[in-house]
């Protein structure tokens, strides 16, 4: 269809998107206010940049997430890419329902339940084998690869239902090994499909504030845990630049992810 | 090869394959929940962890220990139950206002031109992954009584004192609506994508009007895209705790929230179980429906 939208829904479209945007574009704007004062502006200014830099206790949090998100994206892709691998192409097996359930759970199940059972957890498991001494970035770590393998099986399953199968057929007909065929043919054509997965995990392991403060320990403070406390006690011009950067960082993975993702699969997930 | 040897040999590939993410999501997500049923049966008490064991082995032999104690407090306090309906009600609201902006947007995407239809695509996608917490931070910035909004309508001359928009409902739905729209128009667009336009050209050639195909051939179809991204908004909004917590005020109780303060403010775990298990046993009715849903399409895709 080449025809241009009617008039309602084109309405709607420039609307809906002045919706979704304004708000994050006028938080942009007033990051780079002179004032303290977050909605009254002044004057441009990047004072408030150059503060956030002099930040220790945010940098030690951006830090601490970057390493958090890293590993969990990671681990989340083997479990998830293992799992949708599974579903769209053994067909039939035992459990099958009760897997996929499980997997896809994690997306819509609310996250105070997943973080206060995850904690309870990890209560009971050190109190039983000594193990997670303490709470920090490792219990982190497991909570949001738990919660992200369910949206990379989502985003590889889409790829790898995509994919023409008879390259792979012909070679088991050839004799090749299935381990060889998955690493020589399947891996590669799936590669766009296992990056954009990984950054998707990355951004949603940096967002998530919820599950990290309920498994999180005292010495372990992630940057939404930083932003959240300061926000409840106001706004502050430097919440702003800080959330500006965090803003810029995701939509570039995001753009990222999306371009190594065609249409199809963005419209399967 | 013989046949038999071969089928073990896959089934053995297979149990390699499915092992560890069986194993991962058997212990971290669906043991927590047994747990958290067990808790939500124990005692609380001043210690750390803060609850007693549900089970106590001394020497005159084992000692159950389970208290109905927390499920007991949800029933004789007022809170739980307004926090719980305040929570179904709201989550319930915001769902169909979603749907009542998603639709159009998703239909506007799907039929935009091909050659823009990427980038519009894209554009719905981005908020869904930026951070939950600075997208209703920058609401909280709109909306208070000194916020842009109200300096705006103020310095239009359209009223002449601040109007109360934040800590309320109003607020609580507004941030649910924006920050969950995303999760609506997804599922909508891969719907209507997948409606083959001849469908509706067929109609038109019969002599039906638009507003006739939309309502015999488009929404008809699309519903369960509708119903996905419903859910898809319903069941996690339920559970929603920043949202109410920065922009509800201490009028708007919801159920993630008193969860939430049970933990951290008055460190009763076994209530915040007890009140895990309630809203769990509310959701499982939409998860599994949900669920059912996403395998149905899935099935549809193949």
């Amino acid at each position: 269809m080449t025809r241009r939208l009617s008039f309602p829904l084109a309405a709607a479209l420039g609307l809906g998107y002045a919706f979704l945007y304004l708000p994050i574009l006028l938080l942009i704007v007033f990051s780079f206010n002179e004032s303290r004062l977050v909605t009254v502006w002044t004057g441009f200014s990047t004072r408030w940049y150059i503060e956030l830099a002099g930040n220790a206790r945010i940098l030690d949090a951006a830090g601490l997430s970057l390493v958090v998100a890293a590993l969990s994206a990671s681990i989340a892709l083997i479990l998830g890419t293992l799992a949708a691998y599974a579903l769209t192409r053994f067909g039939r097996f035992r459990f099958r329902l009760l897997f996929a359930g499980l997997l896809a759970a994690p997306l819509v199940m609310p996250e105070v339940i997943t973080g206060l059972s995850l904690l309870l957890l990890f209560v009971l498991l050190e109190q039983a084998i000594g193990w997670p001494a303490e709470r920090g970035v490792a219990t982190i770590v497991i909570a949001h690869a738990t919660f992200a393998t369910a949206y990379i099986a989502v985003v590889v399953q889409a790829r790898l239902a995509g994919l023409d199968r008879s390259i792979e057929e012909a070679a088991l007909d050839l004799g090749a090994r299935p381990w060889k065929v998955f690493v020589w043919i399947t891996l590669p054509r799936l590669a766009p499909g296992l990056a954009a997965g990984w950054l998707l995990a990355f951004t949603l392991s940096l967002d998530d504030l919820v599950v990290a403060s309920f498994v999180s320990g005292p010495g372990a403070t992630t940057l939404p845990m930083v932003i959240f406390s300061s926000v409840r006690l106001g706004l502050s011009p430097q919440i702003n630049a800080l959330a500006t950067i965090v803003i810029v960082v995701v939509f570039t993975a995001v753009v990222l992810a999306g371009a190594l993702l065609t249409r199809r699969d963005i419209s399967k997930i | 090869m013989n046949p038999a040897g071969d089928r073990s040999r896959d089934a053995r590939r297979r149990g390699i394959v499915l092992a560890a993410p069986w194993i991962w999501l058997l212990a971290f997500f669906f043991a927590p929940f047994a747990i958290v049923l067990t808790i939500s049966f124990s005692q609380g008490i001043d210690a750390m962890p803060p609850f007693a064991p549900l089970v106590d082995i001394s020497r005159d032999g084992v000692d159950l220990r389970a208290t109905l104690g927390s499920y007991q407090l949800m029933l004789s306090d007022d809170l739980y139950y307004v926090a719980l309906w305040n929570a179904v009600r709201i989550a319930a609201v915001s769902t169909i206002i979603c749907l009542l902006i998603g639709y159009p947007l998703a239909l506007a995407i799907v039929r935009a031109p091909a050659s823009s239809r990427s980038f519009l695509l894209m554009l719905a996608i981005l908020p869904f992954w930026t951070s939950f917490l600075i997208r209703v931070y920058a609401w909280m910035a709109l909306l208070r009584p000194t916020g842009i909004i109200n300096s705006a309508l103020m310095w239009l001359g359209l009223i002449v004192q601040p109007v109360q928009m934040i800590d309320n409902a109003f607020a609580v739905h507004l941030g649910i609506i924006y920050s969950y729209l995303p999760f609506m128009v997804l599922p909508l667009y891969a719907a209507l994508e997948k409606i083959d336009p001849a469908l509706g050209e067929a109609a038109a050639d019969l002599g039906a009007r638009p507003m006739r195909i939309f309502a015999a051939v488009t929404l008809p179809l699309s519903l369960p895209g509708a119903a996905a991204g419903c859910l898809l908004v319903f069941i996690p909004a339920v559970g929603e705790f920043v949202i109410p917590d920065l922009l509800g005020g201490p009028n708007t109780p919801m159920i993630g929230r008193v969860l939430w303060n049970e933990f951290f403010a008055n460190r009763d775990w076994p209530a915040a179980s007890a009140i895990a298990t309630v809203l769990l046993a509310i959701l499982v009715a939409p998860i599994v429906v949900f669920q059912q849903l996403r395998a149905r399409i899935a099935e549809k895709n193949r």
